[in-house]
Parts: structure tokens; C-alpha cells; sequence
């Protein structure tokens, strides 16, 4: 007797991959567990005005990017006679000339994530040191060293610099110093001075319905292990929430040649929108890991829909077989009819099912006078089934009954051989034999219908693929089930031995 | 209550295993899987085939007449079948009992069925192009037609069979026969000796041939529903001359658990009908005891070695 443990591993380890790769999918791809839920996503619009001085124009304009808190779904720019081009995080306008007032748009859609800000440095940012003129020198000298003073790292030496630079009493040194210089720039400046590196980067915080809004400056303090992230006009840490980094190079937001007295304002608009919408946007962005039926064009993933639904539909064949017992005419046909119960809606279906069975039945029953080779036979079947279909269609929708034109969604060669097997049946076993496994058939049929055409199971099975792998297991130990059938307790019930 | 009344219809399973209740599942999966190899079921699937590795060994099947094998050959039946009396016709991959057609009277051209009803030369070649086309076979495959001498049973069967063939079924483990059933036709059945269309399974004790149990349709019988002879009275005759050619069907198949299925001809003995890799199991309600208790006995004895009559031996030892 061979061993079942490696079967056995076997099966748990198809069980985990599944489970596993359920929650890869749920945990890092930000699948929710529920089909129903929605996303908020933002719409910002960035409006580009300019006053074109009647010559070729470029403008390159910054654009976001993903990040933490947010994930940018989809970018659209609209700027009628230019040519668009999206580099290195930036749009790119160009054309050969223009004159006058010029609106150029563009827009994003950014999703929600559920994570905080986390401003993560990549980019190497080196020291710029300034060189002050006298007497500037001396004030930024005092500021820097009074700010070092009291502090221990970069991230206190900020904070006592902003100290000296915000406030009602500012210090002598800090009013020479903000005569010349924004308040921005100079703290930007004074940070590097004191060997700490430090970035300019504009975000724009996001509200609902709110138009004309501008960038606001940060400044990101980089630390020996983190940075941070400086609102220096509060002169405090920037308040995370709902905060888009628009720009996180240290590069101007719009950059424009052959234009003048240009302005840039934000309009930004909240929009709820569902799950499934989202993900497909997300989709797009494809790379290898990110494994989804959604990659495929839509077509393909209309056909995926039905195709992962199947071995669903197959594990309650198995289990009806292998647990219950029950006798269904052709192994896997309810699948089949299921599957076209899914499209011609429940009623419908089992209504022309039975009705075409019915009549096939009754005219099958003359053919077989007519000592027919069996594929003439079927053939002669065949035609005859899609006759019917034909005249119940025309029939339906004339009374006015649409419903009824959903009858050619049924297979007909599968109409047809359920038709020639039944007959059959009728023949050597009699009626009885024809509803039990008729019967049988249509019970699973509507079983298997209630579980594919499930919201839940139906949005599990495409998106979670991990759940094949599941039920791949679930039907291997079925298939090593040794107990007794429920249906063999009733047929050896005198056998109890009381 | 009403609850309790519907949990009476079934056993419990615990029970059923204390009986030793052999079921579906485990059937397939530990003793069919196991002890039947794929590449065997061929033999017993083809019914000329078993012919064939049958009369290799000297086990005596019914005669054979002739086949059809190509549709121009349907045909060329009437004269396959001149000058008979009564023969039968059934396809060579034929399952449950389908597609076999038994005539047992010919009269100026008419051809009669055990139930009296006739049918003309055009039913009997349209049967042959329906068995060609692979109506009646396993999987739907083409298919060849088998036609048999007809079997004239034995005079001791008198009144326990309607219209039809009484068999005797035995299931053979690793070549030691272990229960045994008779099979008798009735008028639901239709003249056919399976179970599911509604023939008498009459348990036989696998030693001495006499009558156990009897049902029909899964439930207890003590009479025929057609002739209302008593079952209890049914004996085999040649009861070890049956159960030796059912041992030796293991040895010409190399099947470790199959059924043979036995015909008594009053004049030529006990005959090979057919072998089933896959026999069912409403032989353990006939014989009212379950097939796992001596299944497992069999395998937890050293029986490998052992020739034919030490495993007949062995048989009468053990299941007396």
C-alpha cells in the first residue's frame, strides 16, 4: 500500500499556495475582501495659463507620481495644436508657435491608499553651500551656531532654526536674513550650511470641490535614518493627511520657454468609485508581479469571467458524485447548462431547457423508427433543436416575450445530445430512469447555477486565483474519499445488522 | 417528529462499516484502482476478447456465430442466422445489459423475443447499425456486434427466471471466489439479469450454492414477483464446476477483484458469459453480510502463491 504522506503534502502545499497567494493578493495587492466596496479616488485638474510670445513654446510641466498614501490610477492632459509627450515624471507641451493667452490641462486620478505618508529618499541630495556677502555672512554664521547649540540632530537643528526663524520677535540676524531671502529658501539654505541635506518639494493638500489652489513649499530634512517632512510657513512637521507630493525632485513645477506671466492653479474633485473600476485601472501599470486577469484586454477577461468560474462548478459535480451519490445524465453536463443558465437567467432556462428536451424527446422518438445511422441521426437531432430554438424565439418575441430569445444561448450540441442520451435511456430503462437522471441533472445544474452566478464566489474566482488552487485540493482529497456515499445509507439501510 | 423519520430512511454509517458494507467509493478507489490494472480492462470491456483469452484456456463461453464489424456486413445477418432457432445479439463493448437482443423463436421469417413480442429482419439489422455506431458501448466508441448461440438454461432453473437467462455473479479476489448471486430476470427487468432494471439477486452461498437472500431493487424479496416461486429453495447444481471457472477467470484476466458472470446450459455445463471489472454492490444485500470482512481477509492472507484449487481450497476453508 503506497504511502499517502507525499500525496498528502502535496495537497497541503497546492492548499497553501492558494491560501498564500490569497492573501498576497488581498494584503500587498489592496484587494478587498468584498466585492461591493469602494474606492475614493481624487481627480486633480492642474490648469497651465501662460501668455505665449508668438513663437515656438515648451512647456514642461511636473506631474506626480506614486506614493505612499496615494497611487497615481491615470494621467490626461488635454492642450489642443500641442504636442504631448510624459517624461521622467514631467508633461511636456510643445509646439511650434503661438501667440496670445494659452490654457493648457492636464489631469490626474489619484486612489487613496491606506498607508501614511512616507517620504522615502532615493535621490541623493547633495550639500549646496551658499556664499554669503558681508554682512550676510556673519548673521547666518550666528543663526547656524545658535540653532547647533541646541540641538542634537538634524531634526532638532531644524526645529530651533525654525524657531529663530518664525515668530513675532524675530532676532536681529533672522530680519537681516529674510530681507533678502523667502523664508523657504533661507532654511533650506541655513540647513545645508550645517552639513544637513535638505530638498524643496511642493504637495498640494487635497479637499473636495476646492478650485484655484496652489502648490505649497516643503522642505524635506533628510536624517542619518529618515526624513522629514517641514511645513516651514507653521514652522512645524507638515501635516501628512491628504497631502499629494506634487513634486519631489527639487525641480521647478513648470518650466516654460517662448511664454510669459505663467500661473498654475489646481482644481481637485473627491470621487467614490467601485472596486473593480479601480483595480483595473490599477492594472495597467503592469509589471510581472502584479499577476491579474486584468492585465488582458477586456475582451479576454470577459471570457476569463466564465472560464474561472468552471472549476467551481465542477467541485459541486465532484462532490455531488462522490459525497451524495447522485446519478446525473453525462458527467459534467450541468456545468455545461449551468453555464447557460448564467446567461438566459434561471427561469428562462429551466423552462426552455425542459421544453426543448420535452419536444426533441417526442420527435426523436419517431426518428428512431426510421432505422437511422446513430451521427445521421444526431445530426437530424441537431437541426431539429436549433428548428425549435428558431420557432420559439420567433414565437416569444411576437406574443411579446423578449425573455424567450434567450433560449439560443443554450449549446445546441449539447441540447442535442442530451436529447439522444434521454431517448435512449427512455428505450432500455424506461421513463423512471429518465427523470432520475434528468432530474439529477437539472438539480446539479441549478446548484452549480446558484454557486457560479454568486456575487461573492464570482468576484473570489477572478481575482483571487489562489482559490483554484484550493479547490484543486479540496477535489484531490475528494478523490481519495473512502466513506460511504449519503444515498448508499439509504440503499443499504436493512443492512444495519439490527 | 418529523426529523426522526427522515433519518430512519438512512443507516448510520458507523453501522454499515461494522457490517463490513463495502461502499462506491472505496470500492473504486482501493480495490478497482488498485488491484485491476488499466491496461487489463480492455479484455473484459470487449466481450470477443474475452471470448478469445477464455478459450485460450479451455473455459467454455457461449458459441459464437459470427461478428459484424463493418455496416455492409449488417446485411449479410440473415444469413449469418439461417436456420436458428433463437440467438442473440449484443455489442462487443456493451455496459449494464445494453443493446443485447434476444430471439428465442423464428418462425417463417418472424423473429420473436422471449416476451412473445416480434420484430422483422429491418429491427434486427437496424439493432446491428446501432451497436456499429456505438450506441450501446462504453465511451460511445464504434463498435462491433457479437452474435451468440442462444443459451438454453438449465432445466433445475425452471420457474425462477422470467423470459430471460438466469447468471450466476461471482466476485473473485486475487482468484479466490468470495461471494456469489443469482441473477433472475423478471418482467420489469424486461428479461434482463441486471439489478438496476429490476432483476432478482438471489445470494448464494459461495461453498454450497444454495439460496440466502433475495432482492429486487434493493429491497427484500422472499418469492419470485413473476412466477412467486420460493427463492429460499434455489440450489445451484454443478455448484464447483461454477465457481472453479470463476477462480480461473482471474488466472486467463489477471483482474484481482472482478465479477464473472456464470450461465448454466442444460447441455454444455457452466458457461463464461461475460467478466466485469467493475461489479457492483447489491451483492452484499443479496447475501445479506458486506464484501469488506473477507476482501480483507484475503488481503491480509499470504495468498500470491497460491494455485488454483489451494484458492478454491482456501475458499471452502474460510467462507463456509
Amino acid at each position: 500500500m503506497p504511502s499517502k504522506i507525499p500525496f498528502r503534502i502535496f495537497v497541503a502545499i497546492l492548499f497553501l499556495l492558494g491560501v498564500g497567494s490569497i492573501a498576497q493578493r488581498h494584503y500587498s495587492g489592496e484587494i478587498p475582501w468584498l466585492p461591493g466596496e469602494t474606492y475614493s479616488t481624487w481627480m486633480i485638474e492642474a490648469k497651465v495659463e501662460f501668455t505665449a510670445q508668438g513663437d515656438a513654446v515648451n512647456a514642461s510641466f511636473a506631474t506626480p507620481s506614486t506614493q505612499s498614501n496615494f497611487t497615481v490610477l491615470n494621467q490626461t492632459a488635454a492642450s489642443p495644436g500641442y504636442g504631448l509627450s510624459f517624461v521622467d515624471d514631467r508633461a511636456q507641451w510643445t509646439i511650434r508657435n503661438a501667440d496670445g493667452k494659452q490654457d493648457l490641462y492636464y489631469k490626474v486620478n489619484v486612489l487613496t491608499n491606506d498607508i501614511p505618508l512616507d517620504v522615502v529618499n532615493e535621490q541623493d541630495v547633495s550639500i549646496h553651500k551658499t556664499t554669503w556677502l558681508p554682512p550676510y555672512d556673519i548673521a547666518a554664521e550666528q543663526l547656524v551656531s545658535s540653532a547647533m547649540e541646541k540641538s542634537a540632530d538634524a531634526f532638532s537643528y531644524s526645529r530651533e532654526l525654525l524657531k529663530l526663524l518664525s515668530g513675532d520677535d524675530l532676532g536681529q540676524n533672522a530680519k537681516l536674513m529674510l530681507q533678502q531671502n523667502s523664508k523657504t529658501n533661507l532654511f533650506v539654505a541655513l540647513l545645508n550650511e550645517a552639513n544637513i541635506p535638505a530638498l524643496l518639494v511642493k504637495g498640494l493638500y487635497l479637499e473636495d470641490g476646492r478650485r484655484q489652489q496652489q502648490l505649497q513649499p516643503f522642505v524635506l530634512v533628510i536624517g542619518d535614518d529618515e526624513s522629514r517632512l517641514i511645513d516651514v510657513k507653521l514652522g512645524k512637521s507638515a501635516d501628512a493627511k491628504n497631502l499629494l507630493l506634487w513634486e519631489q525632485n527639487g525641480e521647478p513645477t513648470l518650466d516654460l520657454i517662448g511664454g510669459s506671466n505663467s500661473r498654475v492653479s489646481f482644481s481637485i474633485i473627491q470621487q467614490t468609485q467601485p472596486v473593480m473600476q479601480v483595480l483595473k485601472e490599477k492594472a495597467d501599470d503592469t509589471d510581472l508581479s502584479n499577476f491579474s486577469i486584468y492585465s488582458l484586454p477586456l475582451e479576454e477577461q470577459a471570457l476569463f469571467k466564465g472560464i474561472l468560474l468552471i472549476p467551481l462548478g465542477v467541485m459541486i459535480v465532484v462532490m455531488m458524485r462522490i459525497l451524495i451519490g447522485l446519478r446525473t445524465s453525462g458527467t459534467f453536463m450541468p456545468v455545461l447548462i449551468a453555464m447557460a443558465f448564467v446567461q438566459t437567467s434561471l427561469a428562462t432556462g429551466l423552462i426552455g431547457f425542459t421544453l426543448i428536451v420535452g419536444i426533441g424527446l417526442v420527435i426523436r422518438s419517431y426518428l428512431s423508427r426510421l432505422n437511422l445511422l446513430l451521427v445521421s441521426r444526431i445530426s437530424v437531432v441537431i437541426i431539429t433543436v436549433i428548428a425549435i430554438i428558431c420557432l420559439f424565439s420567433v414565437l416569444s418575441y411576437k406574443i411579446g416575450l423578449t425573455e424567450g430569445l434567450k433560449i439560443t444561448f443554450f449549446p445546441m450540441i449539447i441540447l442535442s445530445w442530451t436529447i439522444e442520451r434521454m431517448s435512449i435511456l427512455w428505450e432500455e430503462e424506461g421513463a423512471k430512469e429518465v427523470f432520475v437522471q434528468g432530474g439529477g441533472s437539472l438539480f446539479v445544474a441549478v446548484l452549480v447555477y446558484l454557486t457560479i452566478s454568486n456575487e461573492l464566489l464570482r468576484y473570489w474566482a477572478f481575482n483571487f486565483l489562489g482559490l483554484q488552487l484550493i479547490i484543486m485540493s479540496i477535489i484531490l482529497m475528494l478523490g481519495t474519499y473512502t466513506g460511504y456515499r449519503l444515498l448508499e445509507l439509504r440503499r443499504f439501510k436493512d443492512m444495519q445488522g439490527d | 417528529m418529523m426529523t426522526f423519520s427522515f433519518l430512519k430512511e438512512f443507516a448510520q454509517p458507523r453501522k454499515l462499516k461494522q457490517q463490513g458494507i463495502l461502499g462506491m467509493n472505496q470500492r473504486n478507489n482501493m480495490y478497482i484502482s488498485r488491484y485491476n490494472p488499466r491496461k487489463l480492462f480492455p479484455l473484459v470491456d470487449n466481450k470477443l476478447k474475452t471470448k478469445e483469452i477464455a478459450e485460450q484456456a479451455n473455459v467454455s463461453t457461449p458459441e459464437l456465430i459470427g461478428v459484424v464489424d463493418s455496416q455492409h456486413k449488417v446485411k449479410s445477418v440473415d444469413k449469418m442466422i439461417a436456420g436458428l432457432s433463437g440467438f442473440v445479439i449484443k455489442p462487443a463493448k456493451g455496459s449494464g445489459g445494453k443493446g443485447i437482443l434476444v430471439i428465442t423463436k423464428v418462425e417463417g421469417g418472424r423473429y420473436y423475443k422471449p416476451s412473445g413480442s416480434e420484430c422483422s429482419m429491418d429491427d434486427i439489422e437496424r439493432h446491428c447499425s446501432n451497436i456499429l455506431a456505438g450506441l450501446f458501448s462504453l465511451g460511445g466508441g464504434i463498435d462491433v456486434a457479437v452474435v451468440e448461440a442462444l443459451i438454453v438454461f438449465d432445466d433445475s432453473f425452471e420457474g425462477y427466471s422470467f423470459e430471460g437467462v438466469p447468471d450466476v455473479r461471482v466476485i473473485v479476489f486475487k482468484g479466490i471466489p468470495m461471494m456469489a448471486m443469482m441473477r433472475l430476470s423478471t418482467s420489469m427487468s424486461d428479461g434482463k439479469a441486471n439489478l438496476h432494471q429490476g432483476a432478482v439477486g438471489v445470494g448464494i452461498n459461495i461453498t454450497t450454492g444454495e439460496a440466502l437472500n433475495a432482492v429486487q431493487y434493493d429491497e427484500m424479496v422472499t418469492h419470485h414477483p413473476d412466477t412467486q416461486k420460493e427463492l429460499a429453495l434455489l440450489k445451484v447444481p454443478h455448484w464447483e464446476e461454477v465457481i472453479r471457472l470463476a477462480a480461473q477467470c482471474y488466472d486467463i484476466s489477471g483482474l484481482g477483484y472482478l465479477g464473472a458472470d456464470v450461465v448454466l446450459d442444460r447441455d454444455h455445463g457452466p458457461m463464461l458469459l461475460e467478466l466485469n471489472a467493475r461489479p457492483g454492490l447489491a451483492i452484499q444485500i443479496a447475501n445479506g453480510m458486506g464484501l469488506l470482512p473477507r476482501l480483507q481477509q484475503i488481503e491480509a492472507a499470504n495468498t500470491d502463491s497460491m494455485d488454483l484449487d489451494q484458492r478454491l481450497a482456501y475458499c471452502k476453508q474460510h467462507f463456509g
